[in-house]
């Protein structure tokens, strides 16, 4: 079935609204929002917090900049704030008012107390975002909590990556390999209990093939390779290991977002539950073409 | 204030598969009707082919906005603009939405479209493509109103959605086969409550829990 023939969609096609612009609000925004999530484990550390905080929100501002120049009416982008009774956009955009200012505030003063209300506030932010997809129920690969679950692991995974890659500029935070692979295991954890959750419940065969496309990557590099990169820097006080370790686990972070809302999101598309019988003929059995079925558990 | 009007109806759409012929006249009526650009379709008919020969089957699916009672595409809209009438049509106001896409992932029926730059049939526009343009169209989501003018003048004229010609859809006007149905499903006395109350039907992805106004008769008594 092609793409370009609108009366051909019957089955699930890749989305084409939210492109590389659309996903880097996800991939800038959680990687943001996780490394300001980061800060505090950085100055427990004796890091100074601030750049970290400084580059959290830059991310964050960055990924809103991108979907900003996405949107179709961009000088109206402030009915955004509209409808917080259900919308998680809108959401979104309420909370990052909060999340720049005790982020602003964090790197002028300094003071603890806004680092840790920033980290709290980029928590709410990546959970946003992972509602915000959860929301789309066109989207088989989004509408679930297992993917909200993955996207705020890997936001957090993102955080901790990026403050792992400063180590060189801080050899204080060698400790910080430990933390980093136990979230890559809890990133791997959550990764497997998606595509679980995908196969459990049927999805379309473009998502599932988007997927085993980009699986093994992101198991060698994001995972495996990151850990063991971790842990040698954590064991060894090796820092530039530990920076190799989270640029692995940053970078694949950064590719899943990209799977997730640009290769993998496709559209529910049609279904019959039988044929009707026309004239003569008789009914014929159901159909949902492009999908795979539910698998047994 | 016409909705508020229509606050005890609920307008819904009934197509019988078994006399849709995929002829698409459906899709030319909404159109002429809406002046949608080239691309943008607020209705279509798939044409599903299924089995293997000899014993090949071909069904006609005429879909667009469903107008959900529980409609995702509000509930994700971050601006208000789409809305849910209180006789069940869902709407979108163009001057608010801003054109983020989100409600075109939310809809599970493929119904929404978002046109960035103006296109026509011929590149050039023609005169009556210049006469018809709508700039406030553009870089906003759109789809299928159930034709909401008609069923506004309904409320002033007191004719009856379904019935009367001047206040139906375009789509259900215009089909040869009268496969499309069109009226108030909370009337019992309707024409798509009886038909409705006598044959074998189905709502499309209801498992989602959208609640959608467009019901798919597959059997029953065609009287």
């Amino acid at each position: 079935m092609s793409d370009n023939k609108i009366l051909d969609r019957i089955v699930p096609r890749q989305q084409r609204e939210w492109d590389i612009k659309g996903a880097l609000n996800f991939i800038l925004g959680g990687a943001g929002s996780g490394l300001l999530v980061a800060s505090p484990f950085a100055a427990m550390l004796g890091a100074d917090p601030r750049p970290f905080v400084a580059l959290g929100m830059a991310l964050v501002a960055g990924g809103l900049f991108s979907v900003w120049l996405k949107i179709g009416r961009p000088w109206r982008a402030f009915h955004v704030v509209r409808r917080p009774s259900t919308s998680w956009m809108t959401r979104e955009a309420l909370i990052a008012p909060f999340l720049f200012g005790a982020g602003a505030l964090g790197v002028l003063t300094g003071a603890p107390l806004f680092v840790l209300i920033a980290a709290l506030m980029g928590a709410l932010y990546a959970y946003a975002q992972g509602r915000i997809l959860k929301a789309n129920i066109g989207i088989s690969a989004w509408r679930r909590w297992s993917c909200v679950a993955l996207i705020v692991v890997t936001a957090v995974v993102e955080g901790v990556g990026i403050v792992a890659f400063c180590a060189p500029f801080w050899p204080s935070l060698a400790p910080l390999g430990f933390l980093l692979a136990a979230l890559i295991v809890a990133r791997y954890i959550a990764w497997t209990n998606y595509l679980a959750d995908l196969r459990r419940t049927g999805a379309p065969k473009g998502t599932l093939e988007a997927f085993d496309v980009f699986a093994p990557r992101f198991l060698i590099l994001g995972h495996a390779a990151a850990i063991v990169f971790a842990l040698i820097g954590a064991i060894g006080m090796y820092p530039t290991a530990l920076a190799l370790g989270g640029a692995f686990a940053a970078v694949a972070g950064a590719l899943f977002k990209y799977t997730l809302v640009c290769r993998a999101a496709f559209t529910q598309g049609f279904a019959l539950p039988r044929t009707p019988a026309r004239g003569r003929s008789k009914p014929g059995p159901g159909l949902q073409p492009g999908w795979q079925p539910p698998q047994a558990s | 204030m016409s909705a508020q009007a229509n606050a005890d109806k609920r307008y819904v759409m009934a197509i019988d598969l078994r006399r849709c012929v995929g002829c698409q006249t459906c899709t030319a009526a909404c159109k002429n009707a809406n002046a949608t650009p080239p691309g943008v379709q607020w209705r279509r008919v798939l044409d599903i082919e299924t089995g293997e020969f000899p014993e090949v089957q071909r069904t006609f699916m005429p879909v667009g906005c469903m107008h959900c009672a529980n409609p995702p595409c509000m509930h994700v809209c971050p601006t208000t603009a789409t809305k849910l009438r209180a006789d069940g049509l869902v709407t979108i106001d163009y001057d608010i939405c801003i054109g983020c896409a989100n409600c075109v992932m939310a809809c599970p029926y493929d119904a929404r479209s978002i046109q960035h730059i103006a296109k026509y049939a011929y590149g050039t526009p023609m005169k009556s493509e210049e006469a018809r343009f709508e700039p406030e169209r553009l870089g906003v989501a759109t789809k299928c109103t159930f034709c909401k003018d008609r069923i506004d003048l309904a409320a002033k004229t007191g004719q009856t959605p379904g019935v009367d010609p001047e206040v139906t859809p375009a789509c259900v006007n215009s089909c040869i086969s009268d496969a499309m149905h069109f009226g108030d499903i909370n009337d019992p006395n309707s024409n798509v409550s009886k038909m409705l109350g006598r044959t074998e039907h189905f709502r499309m992805h209801e498992e989602l829990g959208t609640d959608p106004s467009i019901y798919y008769i597959l059997d029953g008594d065609e009287a």
